[in-house]
């Protein structure tokens, strides 16, 4: 009779892959060191830092206006926002109230922001699983939000139109109807995004129970935005913090309880609506008044600590400054969501396969510079 | 001149012009089969494609190929060489041996052997070995994936290839190429076999999909997680043969499926019978129905895992294959089939 | 639970905690080294008080001292908290770990171990996060000096 298992026959060991920091699947310069048996994930490791510039340093050194566009270069999918979060934790250090007229343009762009950043997510979604068509798609529909961008603003991407205090100038007077227009053709092209990807039968197969995360970990891990959604743990700071217009507006706040990846691509398709929603409530009461208030040319916060977190694209993004009084912060801490979203990684994945790995990080739509900072 | 094609070296001189004959067929089919994916892709895609270079674009691919016969050839550090630098020309000479059987037209076949359908599953497996060794002496391990991938995948859809092929050669009662196109004289097998032969269709269509390596089944190329799988270390034109094998192989298993589902070079209403040179276009007119269909597919589905890979091969199309082979025989037996 | 409840609350414990007495956004503490851990696994798992979400966590170089900034939320009570801890060892600061409370701390604690040099016990896997490994100094510390790459105003 034969007594040795095969096991130890035919011995296999694990073994050590580099993905990234030139990967087609870790959008940047993510390296994942990948620890994989066969076919299946042991662990996986982030070696982060390839696009580190320390932008807390720089701040220390810079005015707040200046900061403003640093802001840009970290999670530059959601530019707009970023920029946000910054302009209100100086506003509020100072308590000052900015018009009406000012906190409703923030919020739409803010909304188009996240639509801008939820399609391309999208298109890259399905490029990872091997549905090249979808990036195409997305972007068709993101050149239009694009187009508002530049005619507002004169950027498409690092937009710099808030300032502590409104926006650098008043929208543009095709601004409206451009909104209006894109939100129309928008709403016959969303329902597409299910029909090509969302309803394939493989695609259901390739997401649907993989890279579980359950709402007690999402917490613990302290992620947030749609990766947390879609593990049912409510978390929307628009909700439970809320700034600008998102105070007196009356929105939905997408959940899933799944926890899977498939939940957190429903989240994110689902938050493309609301947004779509959120603008068409917006877009016909922007108030008249100023765009912005006048501050001095030089802002110096008074002492103390201020923590402001807005809603990006990706999550929850913090911004803590300890002032002294100075025109620059003594220490300003950018808590990005992706660094911690990133961190439940190696949480969800173990166990699966590579392909696993691609659809999972995918869903966590990182942003490499946002990560790095 | 009679003796030139009776004489030994006659009949050598014959060889070597067909052959440089199917040559250059093989490289203009490739060149015009990678214009008319990225046409398409565009197309799925809503964009123009390459519209610049002659008409519609169609000398771009002439370019591209100049350009990858004129790059330089790299390769690993530690890579075994001879292994390294002889797998692309197994899967090229694979792909090339299968052409030989195609009966383009009731007169041009340069090879009617009598068993012409299993000579065909035969040699397109062969491939296969190419990618195994090309993965394998990369010395990088993406690629290494990328072979192993490749090996399973071949190993499984083959028996779905050869079985689906078995269940129509219930119908013709001979596996010779021009035999199977002489017994769809009485109306295409598709529409003899009908239920069975369509059941059968689909599941050749999707193993010789994965057959090919193609999307959603193009595990070993998987560039959202391999990079570029298999061929990663490659470059210049060794990377061109495995690229050009790849629609040629494409080709093959489009013009399979034209020879034993849809009557071959026939054409309805038997035009061919009183101009038989008119099958070459009734030919390639399939194919190229049958090819656009596998574009189809790549360009709108998402890729399956490795472990779904499998499933389906022997959970269900196995399963199903088996089952229809039962099915159609018993259609034989009962003299069932629609024949006009 | 209200701020002051909260701070009635941990008072209790005698843990030589400090709160602010500025004003502020958030109830801020102050707790001494070595009741850190204490505090903590007290502060997630204490009913009433559950903080279960380790929003921020931020290195700080107060000058003389090094210190961390820990931001809590209850997901359940939706209250917050600002907890400090410093040290005056600038040579060799050590604090424990509240990974294995809030698993996010195990990033945000070798972000901090590689901006200021803060070491924290039983942290399973501390190490340069984002510099090279072979980098030396700390370059969020105020006394960092690099003539080369900073520019300063």
């Amino acid at each position: 009779m034969i007594t040795t298992k095969i096991e130890d026959r035919f011995k296999t060991e694990e073994y050590f892959i580099n993905m990234g920091p030139q990967h087609p699947a870790t959008h940047g310069v993510l390296r994942l060191i990948l620890t994989i048996d066969g076919e299946i994930i042991k662990n996986v490791e982030p070696d982060l830092g390839y696009i580190h510039r320390s932008i807390e340093k720089m701040c220390e050194r810079d005015s707040y206006q200046q900061i403003v566009h640093l802001t840009d270069r970290m999670d530059y999918l959601s530019a707009h926002i970023n920029n946000e979060a910054v302009c209100l934790v100086v506003e509020n250090a100072l308590e000052l109230e900015v018009p009406e007229r000012v906190k409703v343009i923030r919020t739409i762009l803010a909304e188009l922001t996240r639509i801008s950043s939820h399609a391309l997510w999208w298109g890259v979604m399905g490029m990872d699983v091997g549905a090249l068509t979808t990036f195409m798609y997305a972007f068709r529909d993101r050149e239009l939000i694009n187009d508002i961008f530049e005619e507002t603003c004169g950027a498409r991407l690092t937009m710099n139109y808030n300032i502590p205090g409104g926006l650098m100038f008043d929208i543009h007077p095709n601004f409206v109807k451009r909104v209006k227009d894109f939100i129309a053709e928008f709403k016959t092209k969303l329902p597409e995004y299910d029909t090509l990807l969302t309803n394939n039968v493989i695609f259901q197969k390739r997401t649907k129970g993989v890279g579980f995360l359950s709402r007690e970990d999402a917490i613990s891990f302290g992620t947030s935005g749609p990766v947390a959604r879609g593990s049912g743990y409510s978390c929307d700071v628009r909700k439970h913090h809320p700034y600008s217009a998102y105070t007196k507006m009356d929105f939905k706040e997408v959940l899933r309880t799944a926890g899977d990846t498939l939940a957190r691509y429903e989240v994110r398709i689902q938050e493309m609506w609301e947004s779509v929603a959120m603008i068409e409530s917006l877009i016909d009461n922007i108030p008249e008044g100023d765009y912005k208030v006048a501050t001095k040319a030089v802002i110096k916060l008074p002492k103390g600590e201020f923590y402001q977190k807005v809603e990006t694209a990706r999550g929850e993004l913090g911004v803590f400054v300890i002032s002294k009084g100075d025109k620059s912060p003594y220490r300003l801490k950018f808590r990005s969501p992706g660094f911690s979203n990133l961190s439940a990684l190696n949480k969800m994945i173990v166990g699966g396969k590579i392909g696993d790995l691609v659809a999972v990080s995918s869903t966590l739509d990182l942003v490499v510079p946002d990560i790095d900072r | 001149m009679t003796d030139l094609f009776t004489t030994y070296t006659g009949n050598i001189l014959q060889m070597l012009l067909i052959a440089l004959g199917y040559l250059t067929f093989f490289a203009v089919a490739g060149l015009l089969l990678v214009w008319l994916e990225r046409r398409i892709a565009a197309f799925f895609q809503l964009r123009l494609g390459p519209n610049r270079v002659g008409p519609f674009g169609l000398m771009q691919t002439i370019a591209d190929a100049l350009k990858l016969v004129s790059k330089e050839l790299t390769g690993t550090e530690r890579a075994d060489k001879f292994l390294y630098n002889l797998a692309p020309y197994f899967v090229i000479i694979t792909a090339l041996l299968a052409l030989a059987v195609l009966p383009f037209s009731g007169q041009i076949q340069a090879f009617d052997i009598n068993i012409g359908l299993f000579f065909l599953t035969a040699v397109s497996s062969v491939g296969v070995i190419g990618i195994l060794l090309g993965g394998w002496s990369s010395n990088n391990k993406y690629a290494l994936i990328g072979a192993m991938r490749s090996g399973v995948q071949t190993v499984s859809y083959e028996l779905s290839v050869g079985l689906s092929l078995l269940t129509m050669v219930l119908l013709t009662g001979s596996l010779q190429l021009s035999q199977i196109i002489e017994v769809q004289k009485d109306g295409w097998l598709i529409v003899q076999g009908h239920i069975p032969a369509i059941i059968a269709f689909m599941i050749f269509m999707i193993a010789g999909t994965a057959e090919t390596n193609r999307a959603p089944f193009d595990l070993v190329e998987a560039e959202s997680e391999l990079g570029a799988g298999f061929h990663t270390e490659y470059s210049g034109m060794k990377f061109a043969y495995f690229f050009l094998a790849e629609f040629i192989n494409m080709f093959i298993i489009s013009a399979i499926a034209v020879v034993v589902f849809f009557g071959g070079w026939l054409s309805p209403f038997g035009i061919t019978d009183s101009i038989p040179w008119l099958g070459v276009f009734w030919f390639l007119g399939k194919t190229f129905l049958v090819i656009f269909l596998m574009m189809w597919f790549r360009w709108t589905f998402p890729r399956l895992r490795v472990d779904q890979l499998l499933t389906l091969e022997w959970k269900y199309l196995l399963p199903i294959n088996l089952f229809n082979i039962v099915l159609m025989a018993v259609i034989i037996w009962l003299n069932l089939e629609i024949k006009f | 639970m209200s701020n002051q409840e909260i701070q009635e609350n941990l008072t209790e414990l005698n843990l030589g905690i400090v709160f602010s007495e500025e004003p502020a956004q958030y109830l801020t503490l102050t707790v001494p080294k070595e009741n850190l851990h204490f505090l903590m696994s007290k502060l997630k798992l204490v009913r009433e008080l559950s903080f279960d979400y380790l929003f921020c966590l931020t290195g700080v170089d107060w000058g003389l001292e090094l210190g961390v900034v820990y931001h809590l939320e209850s997901t359940t009570h939706r209250h917050n908290l600002v907890v400090k801890v410093m040290t005056s060892d600038r040579e060799n600061p050590v604090f424990d770990s509240v990974q294995d409370i809030w698993q996010t701390a195990n990033f945000h604690e070798m972000e901090v171990f590689d901006f200021f040099g803060i070491k924290f016990n039983n942290h399973p896997n501390l190490k340069r996060l984002f510099l090279p490994k072979d980098w030396t100094g700390y370059p969020l510390r105020k006394d960092y000096d690099d003539p080369i790459n900073m520019i300063i105003k």
